[in-house]
């Protein structure tokens, strides 16, 4: 056990956890790292490629090395950074990419190969004949690509999203961000703080230093418990901002602390009027050879263990940088009871700490697989050998600049703190304060934090005195730049990656000299920490050996998101039915009785057929079915298609407009068919329009098409004939409808209705008000099988009631309800049309409609369907077929060609769109769209599906198969 | 993205619907200037003028608004 | 170089030392027989493919940027001749064939990988388009296979067949789809371009087109004036603002189309499943990564980023179809510029000014057609003569209306294809 004394971890509140079966315990206010730095855990992880052993580096999100698996099968969490995971009791984690163990992975040969495995070496081989590829190289690689191994079992777990909306959203609860949301809170602006860390109060927590009189930890505390007491402030914890978009939304994901009631996590829409990035810095590593050895850490990192979680990552430590903070971290070290064996400072500093101080030296390798000593060269060249388990080193520090790149802004270079800043007004809204923006005091954060929200406060139009500013150090940290050290040996610029110092320079040698290029070629920053830490360091490697600077070498593109977040966060509610709308007539729940398997149409759900006792196939009912609307009388639910009801005293002149038919010389009381084309002159649908009044009409749309004909219905309203006086309201929820159709339907109307039909009032295609049962409803006689048919309307509320009415009464007639295989069934006998026809590239004149597009006026479409190319008589035109082959199937989706003609392409002359088999006809009919069609009626062509294995020889022939003359429909 | 109508007032992008250029169209038979209503665009890297619907009040809009950045400096109600 | 095992070896054992660069970086001469505005994949392969097919060589592909930046370097890495409509069923036939080749061409292993590709569908409609989708592609002489429920279920056990909002009915399957590690190609490109003496010149910037008496005479750069007897843009996503140059406006709106990748996660998805009803396909990179996409934004931009519902939807659709998702962790997005035309497919064509070329409107299916494109657009510019892959993709076709190819069948709104 390495637990010190103090610390911020709760004592009283031990916990059990294991970490590869081995079981632990730690304590509340641990992470899963600490506890397990603790507990002596040295390796905890494999690099990715030559498969090291790794302990852990960093005490944040950027961890690259420790990542784990936590739980086991379904819901298991693959990845998850043991630096983040917050220590619960049962947890239990496992180690990943790693066989058998972690301490003995056979995969760590690659290792010796590594001189064979340089930056792009797959490029350059693994080619060959045969697939080789696909079949020998890839499937190793990917076996032994990857990290963590996600569960193939869907799991039951519950994130949720949510929007929220502040004045001010301040990012990270450092000394910059409290003083900032304590600030913007006391002047009464509405302030959410977002901080990563379950415990508020960023470095304050992890260095040891006074502010404001006290430990820098208890006034974090303080100042967390005043704002959390205030009505005007959120805090949320374990809440990272992922992403900055447009007009001031941000993306949050917030881990929630285990707890039954909660969900995993939620991810959060933040729309704020302002913003303070206040995100604070990560410390660089430095690059000497094997600096990826477990015991190697950042030095912030170790700090942060020592002091906060009271747990000593080694015995004996060497500590290695350029800066004052590594003095600081050997004198923290010291007060641990950590042996220093050396401090080794790259600059010709002074030292008054008493420990063996190795001025203008460099610590030029780590010796040992898990760090067991150093090679350290002094300023005169000369070489000692250390022995340590712990090497804390610090390059100096990145701001997080992330999020104020996320709109296309690149972070500038300041050559004072070699180090990149936000580039000002990077993100319109967004002030960048703190470590962030470049400071390097606790003085300078918490004066930059308050002056950020000032400003804000200003601009809020609020006003009010600011919080005094605490006494904090303001101690200057002086730091000098401190990449690389010179030596042999493989030094890591990125640690998961397993991209070294010499991949950077082999890829400038090769030419890759654009970052994006060294980037994309090394893999270098592409690992799940993204170039976090050794980003800047592989930037300057790569600047030295393109002989360019820093800042002319130019960084890679930030984006979002900041941190990883689950696909579950990310879309939630997607799982199972969430992902769209499911929409319901008023009778589904009759369908449902009639056990009719139930089929998707668009976000509808429709009666597929009703099968009866006996039917053992969809088809016996479906015949049934169709047989039964053409001899007595069916019900079909036809609500789902669209309705529109258009009034106004223009309405009738903007019908003109939308459909290509007239419809001002429609009489009141009367049904058109009509059809609608895009303005590029192609159909967009058709259904029908009755003239309800003067000024009242209703139009009906396919169910697939009625939002993209309302919403081009609207355009035309408002945008392109203003001057109509017209308003359109989308009824279909508002209104059942149900089709009753077959030579019976008038008798069961009548039988039905509060009054009986006169047939003179009700000649085909009429339409006019009626009452049932008292209830006000419409009917229209219109017809999309063929047969005498209605379809009566009734207000929504009333559906479920008239649907069962009908189909009773309807069977007791000989009838029954029909489903969408029945209707489709009907209307494919008649050559009626749907959206297997109307595919978005038919024009009226490829379905024979033609004369359905008066010229003389002007509508949406006409222009552009007078193209002469959508006229070329050779194109794909409506016929009916008939098998007249030994085979009597036709196949929807299959092509026709000329009998004698190779099934190719350059032969195919068209294509069959539907098809069904008539049980009143008593074979196959189907729709097809052919060459030349309608001048080709009575030649064989041969129907060829490839996919089901099916040919055969096919009769062309008119579209409509059953009583063509129309008798029924009118009679 | 958010956007403001002005009916409804300032609103996330889920209830919007971008709907073309906002281009003047043509009169009379297919010719040059129908091409370039249903086909050509500007396509500036920078204003752009365009339509837009605020589906849940079915408002369509004229949106002045800057490809590069998002940024929209007007909005209209298209039939005013 | 030459690049092979043995290489890699003797390299290995000296210090990997003896790499030269992939490519020259070359000033530009003040002409050339042709200039490429463009340095992305359709660019390097027009160059590559003038030099290897037609011996071309006093060429320039003149980049704005680094070579591969654009779209080459954001997509999600599909590859797949899956087409119904005539003209482009016989060009991205003819584009897969160069992508099975393209290893020996190239010298260079670009990871194409014949992994599969699955498109899903929930109705008998959908299975009856598949089917119609399938049997062009068998027309043309490519794979199709259509599977059932059982078998669909079976290869793909991992999906939400029955419990989703659109439960699964059977899928369309196409073996020889696959993916490709997208920037190696760009690089693979360049390489063998430069190799064979073309100039690939990097951080020029074209701000000018010369035409003196409706002839191009050759283009304004930031690194001085490049006279040229032909001029082809190659520039997706910027295609319009060059093509003003000459004074052209073309067909085209510029969209976002984001994609996204999640952390190394050990194999788990071993084919391309697309899953229309949702706007949503993924597959898995050889690094782990699963790699998966959606639809457009919907607006236009150059700002190669997106919003969040965009995102938001894409990520809804993964867990309706895959709720296995919910634990991968989205690491990285990204956004890339489509050229979006009025029928979702591309033009290669002579411009309306002599000299001037076309490349453009490759809407989001510009990777797949990488050596398609440049191909075509060689045979074109050394023969003033369409090649037979490509006689479809001309930019008349929405003036006459005469061979549109809008495959979603949405029509003339540039971003709905």
């Amino acid at each position: 056990m390495s637990r010190i004394a103090g610390g911020l971890i709760d004592r009283t509140r031990p916990v059990s956890f294991t970490f590869d079966g081995h079981a632990y315990q730690g304590f509340a206010g641990d992470t899963l790292a600490s506890a397990l730095i603790a507990n002596d855990q040295r390796t905890v992880a494999r690099s990715f490629k030559y498969h090291r052993p790794r302990g852990i580096l960093s005490a944040g999100s950027e961890e690259p090395n420790a990542l784990v698996t936590l739980g086991r099968g379904t819901g298991q969490e693959p990845n998850a950074r043991a630096t983040m995971v917050e220590l619960r009791e049962g947890l239990a984690a496992r180690s990943q990419n790693a066989w058998p163990s972690v301490g003995f992975d056979l995969m760590e040969v690659n290792d010796l190969a590594a001189p064979f495995l340089t930056a792009g070496f797959y490029y350059k081989t693994f080619m060959g004949p045969y697939r080789i590829w696909e079949r020998l190289f890839e499937p190793a690689i990917r076996r032994a690509a990857g990290l963590g191994v996600l569960s193939k079992e869907a799991a039951d777990l519950r994130f949720e999203k949510a929007f929220a909306f502040c004045d001010l959203l301040v990012i990270g609860a450092g000394p910059t961000g409290l003083m900032a949301a304590l600030t913007a809170a006391e002047a009464g602006a509405d302030v959410i703080l977002a901080d990563e860390d379950f415990l508020p109060g960023g470095r304050l927590n992890s260095d040891r230093q006074e502010v404001g009189g006290q430990a820098s930890s208890a006034w974090a505390g303080e100042v967390t418990a005043r704002l959390e007491a205030m009505e005007n402030v959120r805090i949320l914890r374990r809440t990272a901002v992922t992403g900055v978009y447009d007009q001031g939304t941000y993306g949050a994901l917030q881990r929630h602390a285990p707890g039954p009631t909660r969900p995993l996590e939620t991810f959060w829409r933040i729309v704020a009027r302002h913003a303070i990035l206040a995100a604070g810095a990560v410390e660089r590593p430095v690059a000497f050879a094997n600096n990826d050895r477990p015991g190697v850490m950042l030095a912030g990192a170790v700090r942060t263990y020592v002091n906060r979680f009271a747990a000593a990552p080694g015995q004996t430590a060497v500590v290695f940088g350029a800066s004052d903070s590594v003095h600081r971290t050997a004198a923290d070290l010291r007060r641990a009871g950590v042996h220093v064996a050396a401090l080794v400072d790259a600059r010709d500093a002074p030292c008054d700490l008493d420990v063996p101080f190795y001025p203008g030296a460099q610590v030029e390798r780590v010796l040992g697989r898990e760090a067991e000593g150093v090679v350290i060269r002094r300023a005169d060249g000369t070489e000692e050998r250390v022995q340590a388990d712990l090497v804390a080193m610090s390059g100096g520090w990145n701001p997080l600049v992330h999020l104020s790149c996320h709109m296309n802004a690149r972070p500038v270079w300041r050559d004072d703190i070699a180090a990149f800043v936000p580039a000002p007004g990077a993100v319109p809204g967004m002030i960048p304060a703190g470590a962030c923006n470049g400071e390097v005091t606790t003085a300078a954060c918490l004066a930059a934090g308050r002056d950020a929200a000032r400003q804000v406060v200003s601009d809020l139009g609020l006003s009010g005195a600011s919080p005094d500013l605490p006494e904090a150090e303001d101690r200057e940290a002086r730091a000098e730049p401190l990449w690389v050290v010179p030596g042999k040996g493989r030094k890591w610029v990125d640690f998961q990656n397993d991209v070294t110092t010499k991949d950077v320079e082999q890829a400038a040698r090769e030419n890759f000299r654009s970052v994006e290029h060294m980037k994309r070629y090394t893999t270098q920053g592409m690992a799940t920490d993204q170039g976090r830490t050794g980003g800047v360091t592989a930037l300057a490697v790569l600047a030295d050996a393109t002989g360019r600077s820093i800042p002319g070498t130019g960084t890679t593109t930030y984006r979002p998101p900041y941190t990883p977040v689950h696909i579950g966060a990310l879309g939630a509610g997607g799982q199972g039915k969430g992902f769209a709308p499911e929409r319901f007539t008023a009778a589904h729940p009759v369908h449902l009785s009639m056990t009719a398997p139930m089929i998707e149409a668009g976000l509808w759900y429709r009666p597929s057929f009703y099968p009866r006792e006996g039917e053992k196939t969809w088809r016996a009912s479906c015949d049934r079915e169709a047989l039964m609307v053409r001899n007595s009388v069916g019900i079909c639910d036809v609500t789902t298609l669209g309705k529109i009801d258009v009034q106004g005293p223009d309405a009738a002149e903007f019908l003109d407009f939308v459909y290509t038919g007239t419809m001002s010389t429609l009489k009141v009381g009367r049904v058109r068919y009509g059809l609608m084309l895009r303005e590029d002159g192609q159909i967009m649908d058709d259904g029908t329009c009755a003239r309800l009044g003067e000024a009242h009409y209703l139009v009906t749309t396919t169910t697939a098409a009625a939002g993209l004909v309302m919403k081009q219905m609207e355009f035309a309203a408002q945008v392109l004939r203003p001057d109509l006086d017209v308003r359109l309201m989308s009824v279909t929820e508002q209104w059942f409808q149900a089709a009753v159709a077959g030579p019976k339907s008038r008798d069961l109307l009548n039988d039905l209705l509060d009054a009986p039909l006169e047939p003179e009032d009700w000649p085909f295609m009429a339409c006019g008000a009626v009452s049932v049962g008292g209830v006000p409803a419409r009917l229209f006689r219109i017809s999309f099988s063929g047969e005498h048919a209605y379809e009566l309307a009734v207000p929504a509320r009333y559906g479920e009631s008239l649907f069962r009415q009908l189909v009773a009464r309807a069977e007791s007639m000989g009838g029954g309800a029909y489903g969408m295989e029945a209707l489709n069934v009907l209307r494919i006998e008649k050559g009626l049309l749907t959206h297997a026809e109307l595919d978005g590239r038919t024009t009226a004149y490829d379905l024979n409609l033609k004369g359905m597009m008066k010229r003389s006026k002007d509508f949406v479409g006409r222009a552009a369907a007078g193209r002469e190319g959508l006229l070329d008589e050779d194109r794909p035109r409506l016929v009916g077929l008939k098998p007249t082959g030994a085979v009597k199937q036709l196949t929807a989706g299959a092509f026709l060609f000329d009998p004698e003609a190779e099934p190719t392409r350059p032969n195919a002359q068209g294509t069959i769109s539907s098809v069904a088999f008539s049980p009143t006809l008593g074979h196959f009919i189907g729709l097809a769209l052919l060459k030349e069609g309608p001048d080709r009626h009575g030649d064989t062509v041969r129907m060829v599906d490839h996919l089901r294995g099916i040919s055969t020889l096919c009769e062309v022939c008119d579209p409509v198969f059953f009583d063509p003359e129309g008798g029924r429909v009118r009679g | 993205m958010r956007l403001t109508c002005p009916h409804c007032g300032t609103r996330d992008l889920r209830e919007f619907t971008y709907g073309g250029a906002a281009l003047e169209r043509p009169t009379g038979d297919w010719g040059p200037a129908w091409d370039a209503y249903v086909h050509l665009r500007e396509n500036p890297a920078g204003a752009s003028f365009e339509w837009w619907q605020h589906d849940v009040c079915a408002t369509w809009l004229k949106v002045d608004r800057d490809t590069r950045t998002h940024v929209i400096s007007q909005v209209t109600e298209a039939r005013a | 170089m030459r690049f092979n095992a043995l290489k890699i070896l003797t390299e290995g054992l000296t210090g990997n030392k003896g790499w030269g660069p992939h490519w020259r970086d070359p000033d530009p001469k003040p002409a050339y027989d042709i200039v490429i505005i463009g340095g992305g994949g359709h660019g390097l392969a027009t160059a590559f493919y003038l030099a290897q097919q037609h011996g071309l060589t006093n060429v320039a592909v003149l980049e704005k940027g680094y070579l591969g930046g654009g779209n080459m370097g954001r997509n999600t890495t599909i590859v797949r001749a899956n087409y119904y409509l005539p003209g482009n069923s016989e060009f991205y036939s003819h584009s897969l064939k160069l992508w099975e080749r393209m290893e020996s061409d190239l010298n260079y292993n670009v990871m194409h990988s014949q992994r599969g590709l699955i498109n899903l569908f929930h109705s008998d409609g959908q299975r009856d388009a598949a089917v119609r989708r399938g049997n062009a592609m068998i027309n043309q002489g490519d794979d199709a296979i259509l599977l059932g429920r059982d078998e669909l279920r079976k290869m793909l056990p991992y999906l939400d067949h029955d419990t989703g909002r659109f439960p699964i009915h059977g899928g369309l399957y196409h073996p020889r789809g696959g993916t490709a590690r997208h920037d190696a190609v760009a690089w693979g490109f360049a390489r063998g371009a430069s190799d064979r003496g073309i100039d690939l010149i990097q951080n020029c910037e074209v701000t000018g087109i010369d035409v003196e008496g409706g002839r191009v005479t050759g283009v304004q750069t930031s690194r001085g004036q490049i006279r040229a007897r032909k001029v082809a843009i190659v520039t997706a996503g910027r295609s319009g603002q060059v093509a003003a140059m000459a004074g052209l406006r073309l067909p085209i709106e510029s969209h976002i189309l984001q994609a996204f990748v999640t952390e190394g996660l050990k194999p788990v998805i071993d084919n391309v499943v697309t899953f229309g009803m949702g706007h949503f396909y993924i597959s898995q990179s050889d690094k782990g990564g699963l790699v998966f996409g959606g639809d457009l934004d919907f607006y236009p931009s150059y700002a190669q980023r997106g919003n969040l519902p965009t995102v938001e939807h894409v990520m809804e659709a993964g867990m309706t179809l895959m709720p296995m998702l919910s634990r991968a962790k989205v690491l990285r997005s990204w956004g890339g510029i489509m050229d979006m035309t009025p029928d979702g497919s591309p033009i290669i064509d002579k411009a309306p000014i002599d000299g001037l070329y076309l490349d453009c409107g490759w809407c989001y299916g510009g990777f797949k057609a990488v050596p398609g494109s440049g191909f075509a657009l060689a045979h074109l510019l050394a023969t003033d003569r369409p090649h037979d892959s490509a006689t479809g993709f001309r930019l008349d076709r929405f003036t006459t209306g005469r061979g549109l190819m809008d495959e979603e069948g949405t029509g003339a709104q540039h971003n709905l294809h």
